[in-house]
């Protein structure tokens, strides 16, 4: 029988000892093949495909198992399974997603996804995930914004909650360790290679080091340094600072996806996310006039594939094939912008966002069947019933497209040893990412994660191990906060820095404002450096805090470097001093490095895509 | 419309504690996690509260507040009455680790319990074909956010530690009725939570259903269906052998074992050491 609760002791499956680091300290030390920090989507189908390609595996995780963001996740998965459109197929869930990018996408990774996504997701449905079902017994499949045919697999409006409960119940099946409320700071090296994680307990506070000679970065994104987001505060993009410190790259870190629609009332709830399905499921977004207003932003680039009445947009719902979808299922770039300029121009609702009825165009059962946690959270944190009233709606920040630059068939990053999956990695979704392509993205490119990390371990004739010096290095800088009495409040700083980021590199953006922020960061770093902790090292939030801080700083600075040096407006970046795409841009990606401290920006070609894609786009757009 | 909130709230850890007074500034809309956030970030810095989504859908922040379990993001300071004080207290069913934090592991470990989905194996390869109204029933438990408020609350635990080890409380009778309405599953999960779970311990006061945030049925949808069948096959010797149960019209179940109650060391890990004399000496380790 298992001990029920209380259980302190730390015996693993990798052999363990105690490491004297010199005369300061002795902390735990663990020996594996494979070691995933991230307990979201990707990092636990990357755990579950190294376990299973038989790597000693431990998954690490600042939360409790199974609290990720993914958990978060409302409207659903893409996967071309073409259970309700059989005209659906790979090829056209590429070129959607290629176009919802903005072309920037690495267009391997487009590829691959679009291809491998179905078979994830039968494979979910196999460890027990329950999806909702079309009338022959299928998985059920939604419209959503950019995906030209109903394609989002899910569960009413809680569909991250059944993958990772899935995966959850996966991982623990298969007896791989977990390391729960455990936070990476360090990457250990050995040489040129990864050797490993350093980090602490949240619990106790004590360090805990896990040895291995390959890791997966599955840390998610980094919409904690903005004020106005729908994420967490665990996305400090700490996946991000770790690979940037230990001499990885990132790429496309001047994308930024603000999603369009925010809750915006009470104050207490701002940023948090309605889910586009109310958009999928028919909502529409009108002005304080009243006014349908999206009919007045469709881009030339989209304007083949979008209804121009209100008719022709409505009868698309029952009719794919002979009319043409509704505005307000754009990509979410230009729907944000156009809640954005409505909103400046004046006709706004009354607490600054704009209207989302679906209330007139749903009947209360579809709304109470279909978006079921959507109308409890308006009516319990807002007091509006969404069966009766419009929402109040405006763009929050929402997903980052940049992170670690990966290789596209293994998410190998630039250090061996390394890898990075999910929304830490980056590229596959170019400047802007489709709805519903996220949750594709972790389970198709974990599994890949997963197999590549586990076959590099396999390989390698030598186990790297970490310096002292260096283990020495990541305690000190750990313990920094506790030694300083600069008298600095690492909760002010943060905020301040969230403030900063909104405001100045924010939906919108411009040079001026950029250096503005650049400047303030720099100040921010001298604060965080004076950042002092009250009280001891068990479970103490003050703490993470001001270690966590360091992160948003890095990424903060990586977004406005990059955002600075790309001088057109494209997808999740819109610059007013350049407010046109320009085609020399679109042929090139924005690298991020870091020397010694110092952020650089480079530029790098995207690779060619071969012809046999390339026609994909030649073809009538529908 | 800023107003001053007086709050206490319990501090301490595994070794002792108490109640300490705070008098918070608080906005019209906020939940308690606002209150408690801003405590944080003004006056007390240290103070332990777990929390991530801020929209009841990750269960990370369940504390007892005026005595009543609830998700302090979900609970709206305009439910209690302007002058009241609010009083929060971590979870009294798990042991405490800091302040509002307890040690939830204990329901990691029934997890470990559940022997997992089995289908039969021929539905592989996106063949599976179930009717949306099969499902549903199972969909409703699958709602559960693990936010624990319902192990904390079932009085067969709750103060009786000695009743853990059999017993593994209402999220996990769920995730065993999940399992056995699942259209495609193949085990008898009726007799492994009779057996080895501890259903019959259960007198179905119905206080698990009363917290759930998620107004997942608990004990009608779940735990007395259980019952119901149980009792059921132990009284009809001819049901029992043709093993076809209640609801179940497709695949007969094949009858295993008692549910496996896995040996070896757990892989949910937890701290090897701890700081001594924790303080913020930091010069310990
Ligand atoms: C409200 C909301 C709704 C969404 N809806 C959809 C949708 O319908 N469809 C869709 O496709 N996408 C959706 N998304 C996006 C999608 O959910 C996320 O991009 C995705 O879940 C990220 O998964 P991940 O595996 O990369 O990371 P996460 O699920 O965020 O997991 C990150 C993990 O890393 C851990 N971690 C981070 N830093 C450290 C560290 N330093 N040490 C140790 N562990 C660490 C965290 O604890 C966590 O376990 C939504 C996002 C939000 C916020
Ligand atoms: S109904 Fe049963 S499981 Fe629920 S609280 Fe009562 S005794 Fe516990
Ligand atoms: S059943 Fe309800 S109360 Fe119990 S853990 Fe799940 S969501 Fe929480
Ligand atoms: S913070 Fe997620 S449920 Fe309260």
């Amino acid at each position: 029988m298992t001990e029920s609760s209380g259980a302190r002791s730390a015996t693993s499956t990798g052999a363990r000892s105690a490491t004297s680091t010199g005369a300061r300290s002795a902390h735990e030390t663990h020996d594996y093949d494979v070691v995933v920090v991230g307990a979201g989507g990707s990092g636990l189908r990357a755990a579950i495909a190294a376990h299973e390609a038989g790597a000693r595996t431990a998954i690490l995780t600042k939360s409790l198992l199974g609290k990720a963001h993914t958990v978060m996740a409302e409207g659903g998965i893409a996967a071309a399974m073409g259970n309700v459109w059989p005209e659906d197929n790979w090829q056209v869930h590429f070129r959607d997603t290629m176009r919802g990018g903005k072309m920037l996408n690495n267009w391997r990774m487009a590829q691959i996804h679009a291809q491998e996504a179905p078979d994830r997701v039968w494979e979910l449905e196999e460890w027990g995930a329950l999806f909702d079902r079309t009338k022959e017994g299928k998985i059920s499949q939604r419209d959503f914004g950019g995906h030209r045919y109903a394609r989002l697999a899910h569960v009413g409006d809680r569909t991250g909650l059944e993958m990772i409960r899935t995966l959850q119940q996966r991982a623990v099946d298969l007896g791989i360790d977990v390391y729960m409320e455990c936070t990476v700071t360090r990457l250990l090296k050995s040489g040129d290679r990864i050797a490993g994680t350093f980090g602490y307990w949240r619990e106790t506070g004590s360090f805990i080091q896990l040895n291995a000679p390959a890791v997966i970065l599955a840390t998610g994104g980094i919409g904690k340094s903005f004020k106005v987001t729908s994420n967490s505060w665990e996305y400090t993009g700490d996946g991000h600072a770790l690979a940037l410190e230990a001499g990885g790259s990132l790429i496309n870190m001047e994308f930024v996806q603000f999603h369009p629609t925010g809750m915006v009332w009470p104050l207490s709830v701002r940023g948090l996310l309605i889910t586009e399905s109310v958009r999928g499921e028919g909502g529409v977004l009108r002005n304080s006039d009243g006014k349908r207003f999206m009919f007045d932003y469709i881009s030339d680039y989209f304007k083949a594939e979008t209804a121009d009445t209100e008719e022709e947009a409505d009868r698309w719902y029952d009719d794919h094939i002979n009319n043409r979808r509704p505005p307000e299922l754009l990509p979410r770039d230009e729907v944000a912008r156009a809640i954005n300029s409505e909103i400046k121009a004046g006709r706004g609702s009354p607490h600054g966002g704009v209207y989302l009825d679906i209330a007139t165009r749903r009947s209360a059962a579809d709304i109470h069947k279909r978006l079921p946690s959507m109308y409890h959270q308006f009516k319990e944190l807002a007091d509006v019933d969404i069966t009766k009233e419009p929402m109040e709606v405006a763009p929050t920040a929402h997903y980052v497209m940049g992170g670690v630059e990966v290789d596209a068939d293994t998410q190998a990053a630039t250090v061996p040893g390394l890898y990075a999956v999910g929304e830490a990695s980056g590229g596959m979704h170019g400047s802007n990412r489709l709805g519903g392509n996220s949750l594709s993205d972790l389970i198709v490119f974990g599994k890949r994660a997963g197999e590549h990390a586990a076959e590099y371990a396999a390989k390698q004739s030598t186990r790297p191990t970490a310096s002292s010096a260096a283990v020495e290095d990541a305690i000190a800088a750990a313990l920094k906060p506790f030694e300083s009495n600069g008298g600095e409040n690492a909760y002010a700083v943060q905020h301040e820095l969230q403030d900063v980021m909104f405001d100045l590199i924010g939906i919108i953006r411009t040079g001026e404002e950029m250096q503005r922020a650049l400047t303030e960061i720099e100040k921010f770093k001298g604060r965080a450096a004076r950042v002092t902790v009250d009280g001891g090292r068990a479970y103490n939030p003050g703490w993470h805090v001001a270690l966590d801080i360091n992160s948003m700083l890095t990424v903060s600075e990586a977004v406005a470097r990059a955002a600075l040096e790309r001088k057109e407006s494209r997808g999740g970046h819109t610059r007013d001093d350049y407010p046109m795409t320009d085609p020399e841009w679109g042929k090139v990606n924005l690298i991020v490095t870091q020397t010694d401290g110092r952020i650089a920006i480079e530029r790098k070609p995207l690779p060619q895509m071969p012809n046999d894609l390339m026609s994909l786009f030649e073809e009538p757009a529908k | 419309m800023s107003r001053d909130l007086q709050m206490r709230v319990w501090r301490g850890d595994a070794t002792g504690g108490g109640f300490v007074d705070y008098t918070v500034p608080v906005e019209e809309g906020e939940v308690v996690l606002d209150a408690v956030h801003r405590l944080q970030a003004t006056q007390a810095g240290d103070l332990a509260v777990r929390w991530n989504c801020k929209a009841g859908k990750c269960g990370s922040c369940s504390a007892e507040i005026n005595g009543l379990p609830r998700l302090m993001c979900m609970t709206r300071l305009s439910s209690f009455d302007p002058g009241e004080t609010i009083t929060i207290t971590p979870m009294r069913t798990f042991p405490v680790i800091r302040d509002l934090v307890t040690d939830v592991s204990f329901n990691f470990e029934k997890a470990r319990e559940v022997p997992a989905f089995a289908p039969a194996t021929d539905n592989a390869g996106g063949k599976f074909r179930m009717a949306q109204i099969d499902v549903e029933r199972s969909q409703e438990f699958r709602k559960c956010i693990e936010c624990f408020l319902c192990q904390n609350t079932c009085h067969v635990i709750r103060d009786h530690d000695e009743n853990k080890p059999a017993f593994a409380g209402p999220r996990f009778f769920i995730r065993y009725a999940e399992l056995d309405m699942h259209p495609l599953d193949t085990q008898d999960r009726q007799k492994m939570t009779q057996e080895d779970e501890g259903l019959g311990l259960c007198n179905i006061t119905k206080c698990c259903t009363d917290v759930c945030p998620e107004h997942i049925k608990i004990t009608d949808n779940a735990i007395i269906p259980m019952k119901e069948r149980v009792v059921d096959r132990k009284y009809d010797p001819v049901l029992f052998l043709g093993s076809k149960i209640g609801l179940r019209r497709d695949s007969g179940r094949t009858v295993v074992g008692p549910a496996v109650k896995r040996g070896g060391p757990s892989p949910i890990k937890h701290p090897a050491t701890t700081v001594e004399g924790d303080a913020s000496d930091a010069e310990v380790d």
